[in-house]
């Protein structure tokens, strides 16, 4: 399994053609509190670079894009119920959304997770 | 702070802010303190459950300067509607800066000082982001026998929550004595502070100014408590909003009277029946006949916070009858609420209401603000 960085600070996990996507430590850093997460609806097909969830802190509201064409197999359903997860567990089991690419060449094009350290590292 | 823009300006507190690792964002040409490490939400708790000290040295400190009481107190009244004639020495009052048009340009707290040295003198706190604009109204309409002298050197810092009074009483044992709204000189572990018994937070606590160079000192003597903690501007907009409480340029602005602001606790009787302040003759029509429109509490179903801009439609319509002018979560309730302005024919509170949030209508109904209780000092009578 691998692990990808996009520089919307979102980390992508993939196994087979499934990837798990969720926000990395330092993004929930950034937010502060995060109040409210909106999901995409199972079955709906996104591009890279859609809106595909909603993260919503106690002072702004930010969206987290699709990283990879695909098909939306699965929301986290806790961080509705308790979105504060993604700041205690963000790059652990406070996953956003499941994806089914039908693109994976678009891998090619994220970061491993040295290159998004060192990204980070220059913000 | 790596990118500290040059043209920022900073608080006599911004070391200190860097110190305890605060986030510092540019407010109102200032660098401010968004939060600390504890995060917006912790800070808010905090400051509902013990004590919270902010800074808020971005503020407009200024004295008026007249020959007497009466004087100075007429010509301030000619531009706002409260009643300063007959604020007692001792004492502070909530007021707003009108237009002709009877809009408000800024809110501000308004003392008449203790002490006969100090008659013909009150003291103004008006808002960081209006200060330039406020002074130069000021100056344009005083009458030349009244002075405006404004405090630059002068720091503010806010000391607010439950544990404020016990806090303060350690350092400033004079402070557990004020009632609300009482302000006085007083010294700080030796350091001359002048305090008031009032804030921003809808809890009881302070507000101390003081020179610049003694604000460190005591913010440090205050922090030291276990009690207290640095509490950014991201709680302070989180704990107004849940008091009810109005932020210029968004709540209240120069489009809206303070009729229509829900603020008229503001204008008292003689004023209200006198006039005599910009724009009162429509003021003066809006308390007789009711304004067109007007600023009410929404509570939101569901955990998304509908924030400023958010349009507010009919239930099952799409017509739109006002707009959010603040929104956010509100971390006492655990639930998003929101201000904004409606007809007045459905700003009675329990009135259901939809807002729109990303395209989808949210469930709002009116609510009577404050939506957390106010906890100011009463004194034991």
């Amino acid at each position: 399994m691998s692990t990808y960085f996009t520089n919307d600070h979102e980390w992508i996990k993939v196994e087979g053609d499934i990837a798990t996507v969720g926000i990395t430590d330092y993004a929930q850093a950034q937010l502060g509190d995060v109040v409210f997460v909106e999901l995409p609806e199972t079955g709906k097909t996104l591009a890279k670079g859609d809106e595909a969830a909603v993260v919503e802190s106690v002072k702004a509201a930010s969206e987290v894009y699709a990283p990879l064409d695909g098909e939306i197999v699965e929301g986290n359903e806790v961080l509705v119920d308790e979105p504060a997860k993604v700041n205690d567990e963000p790059e652990g089991d406070a996953w956003f959304f499941k994806l089914k690419l039908n693109n994976k060449a678009q891998l090619d094009d994220l970061m491993n997770a040295d290159d998004y350290k060192a990204f980070v590292d220059s913000l | 702070m790596a990118e500290q823009d040059q043209t920022l300006a900073l608080t006599p507190l911004y070391d200190l802010h860097v110190e305890l690792g605060a986030r510092m964002v540019p407010f109102a040409g200032y660098s401010m303190p968004v939060q600390y490490k504890l995060g917006i939400m912790k800070e808010h708790q905090h400051t509902r459950e013990a004590a919270g000290l902010f800074d808020v040295s971005h503020m407009g400190q200024a004295y008026l300067v007249g020959p007497d009481h009466a004087t100075t107190a007429a010509a301030l009244e000619a531009l706002v509607p409260s009643n300063f004639k007959e604020l007692k020495p001792g004492r502070q009052r909530y007021t707003v800066l009108l237009n002709d048009d009877g809009g408000i340009l800024d809110d501000l707290m308004v003392t008449r000082p203790e002490g006969e040295e100090n008659d013909g003198r009150l003291y103004i706190v008006v808002n960081a982001a209006c200060k330039e604009q406020d002074f130069a109204y000021l100056r344009a309409k005083l009458p030349a026998n009244i002075k405006l002298e404004e405090l630059p050197e002068r720091a503010l810092l806010a000391l607010q929550g439950p544990k404020a009074a016990e806090v303060m009483a350690l350092h400033a044992p004079q402070a557990s004595e004020m009632a609300f709204m009482a302000a006085q000189e007083m010294e700080f572990d030796g350091i001359k502070i002048h305090v008031s018994r009032s804030g921003y937070t809808g809890e009881d606590g302070y507000e101390i100014s003081c020179q610049a160079g003694t604000a460190e000192a005591i913010a440090k003597a205050l922090l030291a408590d276990d009690r207290v903690e640095a509490i950014g501007l991201g709680a302070r907009d989180s704990l107004r909003l849940e008091a009810g409480l109005c932020l210029y340029g968004h709540d209240i602005t120069e489009k809206t009277t303070p009729v229509e602001g829900n603020i008229t606790f503001c204008m008292q009787k003689r004023r209200r029946e006198q006039g005599g302040f910009p724009g009162a003759a429509l003021i003066q029509k809006q308390l007789a006949d009711g304004p067109q429109i007007i600023r009410v509490g929404l509570k939101i179903e569901g955990r998304a916070p509908a924030r400023e801009g958010a349009e507010i439609v009919l239930p099952k319509t799409d017509k739109v009858i006002g707009a959010l002018t603040s929104g956010g979560f509100a971390p006492t309730m655990g639930a998003p609420i929101a201000m904004g302005y409606v007809p007045v024919a459905y700003g009675v509170e329990g009135t259901k209401l939809e807002v729109l949030v990303r395209g989808k209508a949210l469930p709002a109904i009116v609510t009577a603000m404050p939506f957390v209780p106010q906890r100011y000092y009463r004194k034991p009578s």
